[in-house]
């Protein structure tokens, strides 16, 4: 296990393009830069949240740290070693330790194997010498760590609710006890009862194993209580990354502002009371020049558009990527 | 047909699964009347039988023996009168089905043809309901992508599902949803996959679809927030059964059930201003897990979780719904004492 507080994973200048060749309707040599020029680094132990809006990339980036879709360039280093280029079998090794809770849990579970046998699965590959008792006992220990009960591991996923295959995902992750996890939406789908407890859940295997957790979400509220830093993905780039209680205390880009803004509230009483954001998510393959934000953005100026900002440091810790710094942003609550 | 008469009413509502393991209960005799241009919120744990509620009113549940559906369900006629879904023959369901009563899917992976592009799959749907041109259809189409808020809808007619990010699989889904302007809209966690500023703007879309059409919602969220924000009354399920129904208003207020307390005390509320940051904080949760529907608790389904279960009353025998107040209705056997305290 890595050290907490050591730094985990350093991602530097990471790109993932796709290029839009084939189809009727796209136009030839076109890119999407789903992900462009992204660093940022974890420590050991740490929870980073990284939230934005849908298509900004955010899929794509937990996948290409992940090394499973190919970055376009940029580099990847996870507990010190480079990753970027290493072959498949080099890679093996490092897989058991980082492991992805998917977005999308009707997608990810074989519907012909039974729970108990997807959970197995991971031991069976990459941990050969545990006995069939063995293997059976973590089973029903992953099961419990995720509020299932021992019984489940004979059923099979179509047996199950949209919030329990989730839960079954999370306990795949699990099953190698990983230094690293990338939980790709991992409790929108659950009901907010258990919501609760599966974030609690990950919050203490956060602290008695050490797991490090990118958090990704579109639950503003979910991701400040369970992350220590918080991202904040525009477009492909990170536009603010900060202190949770810094974010949403003094947040500094005027997209995050309206990421605030928007979060619904859990009170009949002030409903409507919403600045909502203006303006269509522009087109990935086509962003504005200059800042990406600037098309929806009520703060925007003429010389938004002339460069890409890049993320700067305007408090300690806290960065973002907004070229107007004087601006007093915040919430009206 | 008059405004006051419920555009759905769902009675006695049971939804039977046959397993190797044994008969699974999903749906427990649910009832709840829906009337125009009204949103109702159905809320509850995972697996209490939300899906297949709106699966039973659409008719997309397997065939028996696999699923026996029991109960009615009566859609109201323009002439006047009722027709009973559930004793509807599928070629005339298949008419009732994405034109008069449509619904967003919960997963818009599975629902989506991976073959054909979003745009032909909007089109086919405006085209099996309405005399339509492809060209027009086509046009409409690129209508409705727009108006869901997909960036440069005319070239996104072409894309295959694949290609979209999951929030735009489920605004392609919400377009295809309201093609042909349908009375009862269901809505199967429709802004889950969606961030906050997407997700206000099809809140605010649903709220102008249906000031425009009288258009009726049901919305199947577990997000609180979400039903603060959206719905005039809400039914809270649990394992198969309502235990709770209310005006939102009044939910939030009193809420008298305790598994709807439990719920409202663990929504994750975004932090006040000068708070400490994360150390320490932990979800309010509600304990244990939910109920095995193949072994469901004695008596109130809630009870082995609940904190103010009495051994003797609340195993023994299942709760009535009872009435609370008005519109309020309650399925515990202790609500007047909890009220009370
Ligand atoms: N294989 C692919 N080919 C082409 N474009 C792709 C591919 N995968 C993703 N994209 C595009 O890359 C962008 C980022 O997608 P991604 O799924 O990473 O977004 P996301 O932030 O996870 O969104 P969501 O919150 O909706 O899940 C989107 O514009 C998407 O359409
Ligand atoms: N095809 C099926 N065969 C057997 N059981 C099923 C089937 N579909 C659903 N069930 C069971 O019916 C119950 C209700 O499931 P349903 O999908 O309606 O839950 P839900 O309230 O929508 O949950 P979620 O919030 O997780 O989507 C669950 O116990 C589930 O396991
Ligand atoms: S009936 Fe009893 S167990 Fe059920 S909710 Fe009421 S107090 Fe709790
Ligand atoms: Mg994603
Ligand atoms: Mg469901």
């Amino acid at each position: 296990m890595t050290p907490p507080g050591t730094a985990l994973l350093e991602v530097e200048g990471l790109r993932k393009w796709f290029p839009l060749g084939s189809g009727p309707f796209a136009r030839l040599g076109e890119t999407l830069k789903a992900v462009d020029d992204v660093s940022f680094r974890m420590r050991a132990g740490e929870v980073l949240g990284l939230v934005g809006e849908s298509g900004s990339g955010k899929t794509t980036l937990g996948r290409t740290v992940l090394r499973l879709t190919e970055p376009s360039g940029g580099s990847i280093r996870f507990a010190g070693r480079e990753i970027t280029h290493l072959s498949r079998r080099a890679l093996r090794p490092i897989r058991q330790k980082m492991q992805l809770v998917f977005q999308d849990p009707f997608a990810s579970l074989n519907p012909r194997m039974t729970i108990g046998r997807i959970l197995a699965a991971p031991l069976i590959i990459h941990r050969p010498e545990l006995s069939g008792r063995e293997r059976e006992a973590r089973v029903a220990e992953a099961l419990a760590l995720v509020g299932l009960s021992p019984g489940h591991a004979a059923r099979y996923p179509h047996e199950f609710s949209g919030g329990q295959r989730q839960r079954v995902g999370i306990a795949r992750a699990l099953m190698l006890r990983p230094d690293f996890l990338v939980a790709d939406e991992p409790v929108s789908a659950l009901d907010v009862s258990i919501q609760a407890q599966v974030v609690n859940l990950l919050l203490e295997l956060r602290e008695r194993l050490g797991l490090a957790m990118l958090f990704i979400t579109h639950d503003l509220a979910v991701v400040a209580h369970i992350s220590d830093r918080i991202a904040v993905m525009y477009l492909g780039r990170l536009v603010e990354l900060a202190p949770a209680a810094a974010l949403f205390g003094t947040p500094r880009h005027p997209y995050t502002e309206a990421l605030l803004a928007a979060a619904p509230v859990p009170d009949p009483a002030r409903r409507g009371a919403r600045i909502l954001l203006q303006g269509d998510l522009p087109s990935p393959t086509d962003p504005p020049s200059g800042c990406a934000f600037r098309s929806r953005c009520r703060y925007a100026q003429a010389a938004c558009a002339e460069a890409v900002p890049m993320l700067r440091e305007v408090r300690p810790g806290h960065f973002s990527a907004c070229i107007r710094e004087e601006l007093a942003l915040g919430l009206p609550r | 047909m008059t405004a006051a008469e419920p555009v759905l009413q769902v009675d006695g509502l049971r939804v039977r699964f046959a397993s190797d393991a044994g008969a699974v209960a999903a749906v427990n005799g649910i009832s709840f009347a829906l009337d125009r241009g009204e949103t109702l919120a159905l809320v509850g744990e995972s697996g209490s039988g939300k899906s297949v509620t709106s699966l039973a009113v659409m008719r997309l549940l397997p065939p028996p023996p696999v699923c026996e559906v029991g109960g009615r369900i009566s859609l109201a006629e323009a002439e006047g009168g009722v027709r009973d879904l559930l004793a509807l023959p599928e070629e005339a369901m298949c008419r009732v089905r994405g034109d008069r009563v449509s619904m967003i899917f919960q997963e818009p992976m599975t629902s989506l043809n991976p073959v054909l592009p979003v745009g032909e799959q909007i089109a086919e749907a405006i085209r099996f309901h309405r005399a339509a041109s492809r060209r027009v259809a086509l046009a409409a189409a690129t209508d409705l992508l727009e108006r869901v808020g997909i960036p440069e809808p005319r070239k996104r007619l072409g894309s295959y599902a694949h290609h979209l990010s999951g929030g735009q699989r489920q605004r392609v889904m919400i377009a295809m949803a309201l093609a042909c302007n349908p009375e009862v809209l269901i809505a199967d966690e429709p802004t889950t996959a969606l961030d906050v500023t997407v997700q206000a703007q099809i809140l605010e879309l649903l709220r102008r679809l249906q000031q425009e059409t009288g258009m009726a919602v049901i919305f199947i969220t577990h997000n609180l927030g979400v039903v603060a924000e959206i719905a005039d009354r809400v039914l809270v399920m649990y394992a198969g059964r309502a235990v709770e129904e209310a005006e939102v208003a009044t939910l939030f207020r009193r809420p008298l059930m305790p598994y709807t307390a439990g719920l409202l005390a663990s929504v994750p509320r975004l932090p006040e201003a000068g708070c400490k940051g994360r150390e320490g904080v932990r979800f309010a949760a509600i304990p244990g897990t939910v109920p095995d529907p193949l072994a469901l608790p004695s008596g109130c389904s809630f009870h082995p979780r609940c904190v103010h279960a009495k051994p003797g009353l609340c195993d023994s025998e299942v709760p009535d719904l009872e009435d609370a107040g008005p519109g309020h209705r309650v399925r515990c056997r202790r609500w007047r004492a909890i009220d009370g305290s």
